[in-house]
């Protein structure tokens, strides 16, 4: 293993101070594991919480700011937070106006917010809950815990948290927050594993020639291991499965978003968004909005996922609201 | 029931009280600390890599607590209470709230007596595995910790009154075979269940676990020298 870090069991706090230090007028640091907005609770607004395991940075403490969270709770690498740090990021965000939980779909991420939001609600703080599953991966069955929340949490948070800065009320928030939920489907590839720092080894290890295909986030193996492929042929793997599930139509508009997963360059992101975009415009799909680069990773595993929104005015006017947070900013 | 204290008699049914349930968590924190990779191996196969880990930095986090915990005054309850949230806020994950949960019910079921019998314990241990399932919304099959915990309950429960070290080395035998049992199952609860098919064949890292805390019950009641 070879990482710039000093002792494993300190990886996380000492990165969020080194974030805190980078980001003086954004964020601020008030407990272990709890990063929150420079100026919160902001009375009146609705506060957007979320957490999850460390190891996928920017998310969630790098989208912390105006127009986006109001706070982050990171677990340990890979692991979801404890009630504990959840709570206290509610409170300290609560301006009176209710507190949206933004969770991916994971069991401990959802059992550990569900404990949160029980002792926040006893705490008189209304909290509602939406739960990320975008990951076309994974059956959706009552036989699994269901899809993966990955790529598209970061649609999700951006978009309630311009409705949430432009003053809507928790009803409203959460009802866009699900809308995204429900036009978002994402699917990943992995070209090798990644460490936790912790474990020091790789999480799996792949052959030169091979590729895994419907990875997650978390170093997990995916749905099956392949022969390695040309950029255009991997785009077409991830890319049909994607459209297929939703189903995006000739004639829809989409919101793009090619993610790193840490370890590949931006250099071969473009050139897979290169290809997705061809693939799209052959079957009658426009790209209106788009993005690029490593936002939502797993460690320094090297590979990509694709997720498309399907937009509308609604959806884009707000993708266009001004953000400003350490990882994503614009407008304004 | 009987008055004898724990571990005087071969074989008798002791009672169970804080430094009995103290011994459990410490024995518990020590097989989890030596199995740590070996769990951390079987979720890195299905997994995330980190439940020895996880599990490891809770343990600790109780074994540090306890001379606290079982200050002058505790209960069996009181005690557990403290296990509980201890692990709640230390392990993260799936395994903390699940283990949490379990300690919690347990705790919830014994009232206020400074010390329980082997009957009231299985039924404590059985109301923990019922909050466990409700925490995770699991049930048999689904390869996860209660595959291993509910024949293992069930075993303790039936097993009284017959000598309580058969019984507890019955229990371990039927959570160990509860373990290897699901093992060529396919996962559907947790991220083992996103593999599908992939994760038939894989030990559940929870469900080993679980027969360490197994182990562990039976080494800090079984008196010394027990078979087993």
């Amino acid at each position: 293993m070879k990482k710039l870090i000093n002792r494993p069991e300190d990886l996380v706090e000492e990165s969020l101070a080194g974030l805190a230090l980078a980001q003086p007028d954004l964020l601020r640091v008030v407990a272990p594991g709890v990063v929150v907005r420079i100026d919160a609770p902001r009375r009146g607004k609705v506060g957007l919480v979320s957490g999850g395991g460390s190891g996928h940075e920017p998310l969630h403490a790098g989208f912390v700011g105006p127009g986006m969270l109001d706070a982050a709770c990171p677990g340990a690498v890979f692991t979801s937070p404890v009630p504990d740090q959840i709570l206290a990021a509610t409170r300290a965000v609560d301006g009176g106006a209710g507190v949206l939980h933004i969770v991916k779909n994971y069991t401990g991420d959802v059992m550990n917010f569900e404990m949160a939001a029980e002792l926040a609600a006893a705490d008189g703080i209304e909290v509602r809950a939406v739960t990320v599953a975008d990951d076309v991966a994974v059956q959706d069955s009552l036989y699994t815990a269901g899809r993966r929340g990955v790529g598209g949490t970061l649609l999700v948070e951006k978009i309630a948290g311009a409705a949430a800065e432009a003053g809507a009320d928790l009803a409203e928030v959460e009802r866009l927050a699900r809308r995204v939920c429900d036009g978002a489907r994402s699917m990943g590839v992995a070209l090798s594993g990644c460490t936790v720092p912790a474990v020091g080894r790789p999480t799996f290890e792949l052959a030169d020639d091979e590729m895994e295909i419907g990875i997650g986030i978390h170093g997990e193996p995916g749905r099956a291991r392949v022969p390695l492929a040309p950029a255009a042929e991997v785009v077409r793997q991830l890319a049909e499965p994607i459209l297929a599930d939703l189903p995006f139509r000739a004639g829809d508009g989409v919101l793009a978003f090619v993610n790193g997963m840490g370890g590949t360059p931006l250099i071969e992101l473009h050139v897979v968004f290169g290809a997705l975009h061809r693939l799209l415009a052959g079957r009658g799909i426009t790209v209106e909005r788009s993005l690029v680069g490593p936002y939502v990773t797993s460690l320094e595993m090297a590979g990509c996922s694709i997720t498309l929104l399907r937009l509308d005015d609604e959806l884009r006017r707000l993708w266009d609201a001004p953000v400003r947070t350490a990882a994503l900013r614009w407008g304004r | 029931m009987t008055e004898t204290p724990a571990g005087a008699v071969f074989g008798a049914a002791p009672t169970v009280g804080v430094p009995e349930l103290a011994d459990w968590l410490r024995r518990f924190a020590a097989l989890v600390a030596a199995a740590k990779d070996e769990l951390t191996a079987l979720d890195a196969a299905i997994g995330d890599a980190d439940h020895g880990v996880n599990l490891d930095r809770g343990l600790q986090a109780v074994v540090a607590r306890l001379p606290e915990l079982g200050a002058p005054g505790a209960t069996p309850a009181s005690l557990l209470k403290g296990v509980a949230l201890t692990l709640i806020s230390t392990v993260g994950g799936a395994s903390g709230p699940l283990y949490g949960t379990f300690f919690l019910r347990l705790a919830g079921s014994l009232g206020d007596a400074p010390a329980v019998g082997p009957g009231e314990l299985a039924a404590g241990l059985r109301a923990g595995l019922d909050g466990m399932a409700e925490r995770g919304r699991t049930q048999l099959d689904d390869k996860t910790m209660v595959d291993a915990l509910a024949p293992a309950i069930a075993a303790l429960a039936a097993g009284l009154p017959a000598a309580w070290d058969e019984v507890l080395a019955r229990s371990v035998a039927a959570g160990a075979a509860g373990r290897d049992r699901v093992t060529p199952l396919v996962a559907r609860k947790g991220r083992a269940s996103y593999l599908g098919e992939r994760s038939a064949g894989h030990q559940d890292p929870g469900a080993t676990s679980a027969v360490l805390l197994l182990e562990a019950l039976r080494d800090a009641l079984a008196p010394a020298g027990a078979p087993g």
